[in-house]
């Protein structure tokens, strides 16, 4: 069989990347801008990115982009979509962003229903700042700021977001996937497809969270990481559709 | 339009739906609730947007969005709530947006009190939030001024792109007065830098992240000489009775007004005192007061704080004259009565220094 490489359209042609090698952040730039193509959205469509290791995104999207301060990007998406609701609108967070500073954000915007796409990089640290502990770190999982392991009587429990928001009947649909294999990355871009479908028909809000490997603040190698989201993090996190109310009259 | 009696609050935000202001956010604190419950009826009935947002910081990023697609948009709180917007203040200058942005004043610090109070002066004049921006404050004084200064507000945020505040307090807020509007406009102006979908253009973004230094520093600069622009064209200020005055008061929003009712009172014993009102507390009306400086024997300041914008005061006439301040912070009102009699001892005193 003949490979044929076809690079998105909403994807800028001679940039470098500045994300680390086996990161999974590149990946799901590349589905998000697949998936814009293949639905025609590119034009009318807004990425709100997030303070984190994405806050760059706009280096890559070719498409009109909006910073927001750390956390706040469903609120700038609400703002953006309320004020146009002609414009396809999504955020793109990781999880210090979207479920420790934006919390609130994130499950009020989920809880209006509000009619926005919310593209979840679940990495389990704070990859930007250096590896801290994130809310969804594993327990015992050790990070510079859990150097002995995260220990439930100091730092709680890994906290479930996208489990949280999947019972608000503001949300349309939910649903967790990863990006460790080629077919976890193709049921990523399936899911998204899904999601940017549910804005498109007006059903509202949509968040899929992806698990994604940060290789180097989980000290691995780019293949370990992904040995340790099968083996490990998705035990903690099930993959699947967590919330599916597209059917509701 | 026929003239009608109304609250400031309300003329908030009636002011703003006829400056063509389609996008409300903001949640709920006294004493400006009814800004928001007018809105809530009103700019939706108007086929704008309301949100009861979580927070105020909510509130004001959703504001950055709508502003960003180039719809005029408006925010208001109150002291407590004013503080929880200052980092979105600061993205809103940094991506240079506008915005309106109005605090009806209250007793602090902390929670405080629901009384009216100017203690924020120092948080609206110098920026408020991180980094190196200021905002244009107005300070209107009566329910007509509140309805023209929000007009011109949004066509100020507008005209350079900026974060407009406008500093009210709990007086301004709750007080009713008659009132007439002007007309209802569209904001039909086109904002090419606002963001509507990359079309067949090429795509664009807004980011306050500069990652190289001497790129940052320039738009720090860039940014000074905005200001530099407004300080040039937007201020501000309404001067009362200075002509023949020897002693002349600065005062600025509810505490303008008690000073008005107290030179009243002086005047009627030959005691002739002035009054300076900034409109505009920043940029300051720092040349006229110190013009004043050189022919007056006393400056007096009213505050409802401790003392913030005598320091304005100070810096404009840069020790050429006595200062004498009097402040009432705390949600105190103070009288006219109050004042008249400050005014009646600083004018003694400097009768007799130039005997
Ligand atoms: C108000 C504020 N607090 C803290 C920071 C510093 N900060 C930037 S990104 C980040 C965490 C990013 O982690 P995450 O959201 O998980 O994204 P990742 O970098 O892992 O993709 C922090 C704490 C900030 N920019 N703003
Ligand atoms: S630190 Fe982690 S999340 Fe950030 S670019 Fe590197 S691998 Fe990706």
């Amino acid at each position: 069989m003949k490979l044929k490489n076809k690079w998105p359209k909403y994807y800028k042609k001679d940039v470098s990347t500045h994300y680390c090698p086996g990161c999974g952040h590149g990946v799901v730039h590349r589905l998000v801008a697949e998936v814009l193509e293949e639905l025609d959205l590119g034009k009318r469509a807004i990425c709100v990115n997030p303070a984190g290791c994405a806050v760059l995104a706009y280096k890559y999207f070719d498409i009109d982009v909006i910073e927001s301060a750390h956390g706040r990007g469903t609120a700038i998406a609400t703002g953006v979509k309320r004020a146009k609701p002609e414009l396809f609108v999504f955020t793109y967070q990781g999880d210090g962003d979207l479920s420790a500073i934006g919390t609130a954000e994130t499950i009020h915007s989920a809880n209006r229903g509000e009619n926005i796409c919310v593209v979840f990089i679940n990495n389990a640290v704070y990859g930007m700042t250096g590896g801290q502990m994130a809310p969804t770190t594993l327990l015992t999982q050790k990070t510079t700021t859990s150097p002995g392991g995260r220990d439930p009587q100091f730092d709680g429990y890994p906290l479930h977001i996208t489990d949280v928001v999947a019972q608000f009947p503001g949300v349309t649909y939910a649903e967790r996937v990863a990006v460790n294999s080629p077919a976890a990355v193709l049921k990523t871009k399936k899911a998204i497809r899904t999601a940017f479908q549910v804005q498109v028909d007006g059903l509202g809000y949509s968040i899929i969270e992806v698990l994604s490997p940060c290789p180097t603040n989980w000290k691995m190698s780019s293949i370990a990481s992904h040995k340790w989201i099968d083996e490990v993090m998705s035990k903690e996190f099930p993959l699947g559709v967590l919330a599916d109310r597209r059917k509701r009259g | 339009m026929n003239k009608v009696f109304m609250s400031g609050n309300h003329a908030f935000a009636e002011a703003a739906i006829r400056a063509g202001c389609k996008c409300y956010f903001g949640y709920p604190i006294t004493p400006q609730n009814e800004l928001g419950e007018y809105m809530a009826g009103n700019i939706r009935n108007a086929g704008g947007v309301f949100i009861q947002s979580e927070s105020e910081t909510a509130a004001i990023n959703m504001l950055i969005g709508a502003s960003a697609t180039g719809v005029r948009s408006m925010t208001s709180s109150s002291s407590p709530g004013i503080s929880l917007k200052q980092e979105g203040i600061s993205f809103l200058a940094g991506f240079e947006l506008p915005a309106v942005i109005v605090n009806v004043m209250r007793g602090g610090p902390g929670l405080g009190n629901i009384a009216p109070a100017q203690g924020d002066y120092f948080q609206a004049t110098r920026g408020g939030g991180h980094g190196d921006y200021r905002t244009p404050v107005f300070a209107p004084a009566s329910v007509q001024e509140i309805a023209d200064l929000t007009r011109k507000a949004f066509d100020v945020a507008d005209k350079y792109r900026t974060p407009v505040m406008i500093l009210g307090d709990g007086m301004m807020g709750q007080m009713k007065e008659p009132v007439v509007f002007p007309d209802k406009i569209e904001d039909t102006v086109e904002k090419e830098w606002a963001l509507k979908g990359r079309g067949n253009g090429n795509s664009r973004y807004l980011a306050s992240l500069i990652l190289d230094t001497s790129e940052m520093e320039r738009h720090n600069w860039k940014l000074y000489r905005k200001y530099q622009e407004i300080e040039a064209n937007e201020v501000s200020y309404e001067s009362y009775m200075v002509d023949d005055a020897d002693v002349v008061a600065i005062a600025y929003g509810t505490t303008a007004r008690i000073a008005k009712g107290a030179i009243k009172r002086v005047r009627k014993d030959g005691i002739k005192v002035g009054l300076i009102r900034p409109i505009t507390l920043w940029p300051f009306p720092s040349k006229i007061i110190k013009d004043i400086a050189q022919r007056v024997r006393k400056l007096i300041v009213f505050e409802m704080s401790t003392g913030q914008m005598v320091e304005d005061v100070r810096l404009a006439v840069e020790g050429s004259v006595d200062i004498h301040f009097h402040g009432r912070p705390g949600g105190v009102i103070p009288t006219p009565v109050e004042f008249a009699r400050i005014m009646y001892r600083e004018y003694q005193k400097q009768k007799k220094g130039s005997l």
